[in-house]
């Protein structure tokens, strides 16, 4: 028998949903009300919340001083291009995961996730070393490859999730239909998992676009991403709150936008196969 | 052309045998039925002739062509599976279509045919519909319709029906058959319902515990079943097996006698009382608890009023019983 939920219920509900809403939300709120505000009263102490003197011209002086397309256009390219490039190496990898499992493929799969406990400080060198040597650093494409690898565990898992749903029968159908293993892969299977691909893609967007340690610490100016313009604000001479939150919201506006567009969808990949 | 051999075929999966080694011949155009219990092999089987499992010993001929070791394309054989899996993201006409597109053939040959099977399974009024707007006959119809166009040398079917509900998987029955009568194309039909391969074969394989039992029309089956799990296995209701003194008494560890074979008659040799009448109108069954003998099924034509408790007497007719040795085999 379904729960009956009186109103009393409900509205307690609905106060406990909003209040950790708000309270995840809340540095971003900040973030965001902050860059409108003047130096001095970003720094007010008690902190304000609200302000009587709003002001633009954070955003102003943030866009003059540097160039926000170029590093937006860098995260464009690195997250994109990390994804897509991180998707064409996981679907036949998962497919075979899924479909033609070995002996070893779940221990594979754990594998593939321990790496992504490693701590990134402890390869840190050795990356550094090897960008600097084989001409990668500072490149847009040894971002998108360092963040493809990186990502790769993780989308490689989602597939894999999302590949097991899908009936074998369909594909031995495929296959007795004459169907090669590209066209199997490219005709049958690739348009079934559409939204669990859709979600992995977001997911991994948002991850690549993120990144902070790797993207700041392997690129210098051609090739820096809108973390690294984040990180340009918090210059020697001392942090400036109201141009470094400018520049956060700046940074984040994209993917809040994104995200914002493509929650259901997040929501629904992200939940897939949890119930059946 | 659709003769098939199977020579020796085995399939291990690890240490398991699941088909230790069979020999089969099946010829240019017959209604072929593997039927057997759960997990006696029948689909593994029927997976082995499509080239979706590998076999691990023996030699799979396709039309005097060693076969073993093609991949399923290139065997000239369609299959209809149980869950139809048609293709969820594409319309009825792209599913039907899909084999052509992948061999290659132009649109408009594709369309010529895609309209020709639709005309023959009835499929056009929804030809632009997706599987998920389709009943489960008509998802059947269109996954026929699939293997149809690609104008195999065979068509395998594994228990395309168990999915359907009993009025329909009637009607589909009939379909099939139809369609195999009009197409005249070697079928492999695999199936655990004896009265599916009954009505369609032209040819029954029996199948136990990865070993082939018999090979026969369904009438031979019926009539000369080679042991008691063929006798057990064809027929419904299943045979009446008494071991025991009456068995002895034919010289026979076990003889069995068909429920149609066993008339009601006042001056029966066997005796028993009834303890459940299924009355199905044409026909009326009867469980009867017959002392020494066991309970036996009995069938009585028409309307038969008997109720539970009532004690009847009861003969084998002369001729029909069937008498197997130690071993299980039919003795002659």
């Amino acid at each position: 028998m379904a729960r009956s939920v009186t109103p009393r219920r409900k509205i307690l509900f609905t106060l406990a949903a909003w209040s950790v809403a708000l309270l995840i939300f809340f540095p971003v709120l900040w973030t965001i009300l902050t860059s409108f505000k003047t130096e001095a009263s970003a720094v007010a102490s008690p902190p304000q919340l609200f302000t009587a003197d709003w002001t633009l011209e954070n955003y102003a002086e943030v866009w003059g001083r540097s160039d926000y397309p170029r590093f937006f256009w860098n995260s464009v390219v690195i997250s994109v291009g990390s994804t897509l490039l991180g998707l064409i190496v996981a679907i036949p990898a998962a497919w075979a995961m899924a479909f033609v499992p070995g002996r070893r493929t779940k221990d594979l799969l754990m594998w593939m996730l321990s790496t992504k406990m490693m701590p990134a400080a402890a390869v840190l060198i050795p990356m550094y070393l090897i960008f600097q040597r084989t001409g990668l650093f500072d490149t847009r494409f040894g971002l998108v490859m360092a963040l493809m690898l990186m990502n790769l565990p993780v989308i490689v898992w989602m597939l894999y999730t999302y590949f097991k749903e899908i009936p074998g029968e369909i594909l031995e159908a495929a296959r007795m239909d004459g169907a090669s293993l590209r066209n199997e892969i490219l005709y049958v299977l690739t348009p079934m998992a559409v939204p669990g691909i859709a979600s992995t893609m977001l997911l991994n967007i948002i991850l690549a676009w993120n990144e902070a340690f790797w993207t700041i610490t392997l690129t210098t100016t051609k090739a820096a991403p809108l973390s690294a313009f984040i990180a340009s604000f918090s210059a020697p001479q001392g942090l400036f709150y109201a141009k470094l939150s400018a520049a956060s919201t700046m940074a984040i506006a994209p993917i809040l936008i994104l995200g914002w567009f493509s929650q259901k969808q997040l929501v629904r990949g992200l939940t897939f196969g949890a119930v059946k | 052309m659709g003769k098939i051999t199977l020579k020796s075929v085995k399939k291990s999966f690890g240490e398991v045998d699941v088909i230790p080694g069979i020999d089969l011949n099946i010829e240019d155009g017959e209604f072929v039925v593997f039927v057997g219990p759960s997990g006696c092999g029948k689909s593994t089987l029927l997976r082995l002739i499509a080239g979706l499992e590998d076999t691990t010993a023996g030699i799979i001929s396709i039309d005097g062509t060693d076969a073993t070791d093609l991949p399923p394309a290139k065997r000239g054989l369609a299959m209809v599976f149980q869950s139809y899996a048609l293709y969820p993201h594409m319309s009825v006409r792209k599913n039907i279509a899909f084999p052509l597109k992948m061999a290659g053939m132009s649109a408009e040959e594709q369309a010529k045919r895609v309209d020709h099977a639709a005309k023959i399974l009835n499929l056009s009024s929804y030809i632009d519909r997706k599987p998920g707007q389709l009943s489960g006959g008509q998802r059947q119809r269109v996954a026929i319709g699939r293997a149809i166009v690609r104008e195999p040398a065979a068509f395998l079917f594994d228990e395309p029906l168990s999915n359907l509900d009993a009025a329909l998987r009637v009607n589909m029955r009939q379909e099939i058959s139809e369609l195999h009568q009009s197409l005249k194309t070697t079928m492999i039909y695999v199936t655990h319902d004896q009265v599916e391969a009954m009505t369609m074969a032209d040819k029954i394989v029996v199948l136990n515990a990865g070993r082939i039992e018999q090979v026969g029309s369904p009438l031979d089956l019926y009539r000369a079943p080679a042991n008691l799990f063929v006798a057990g296995f064809i027929g419904s209701p299943k045979m009446n097996l008494i071991e025991g003194a009456e068995a002895a008494k034919h010289g026979a560890k076990t003889i069995g006698i068909r429920p149609e074979h066993i008339d009601v008659t006042p001056d029966g040799a066997w005796q028993g009382v009834v303890g459940l009448s299924e009355h199905l109108g044409s026909d009326t069954f009867l469980k009867v608890n017959a002392g020494d003998l066991g309970t036996l099924t009995l069938r009585a034509s028409g309307e038969v009023n008997f109720h539970h408790g009532d004690m009847i007497r009861f003969a084998p007719q002369a001729g029909k019983m069937m008498r197997f040795g130690t071993d299980g085999k039919l003795m002659a």
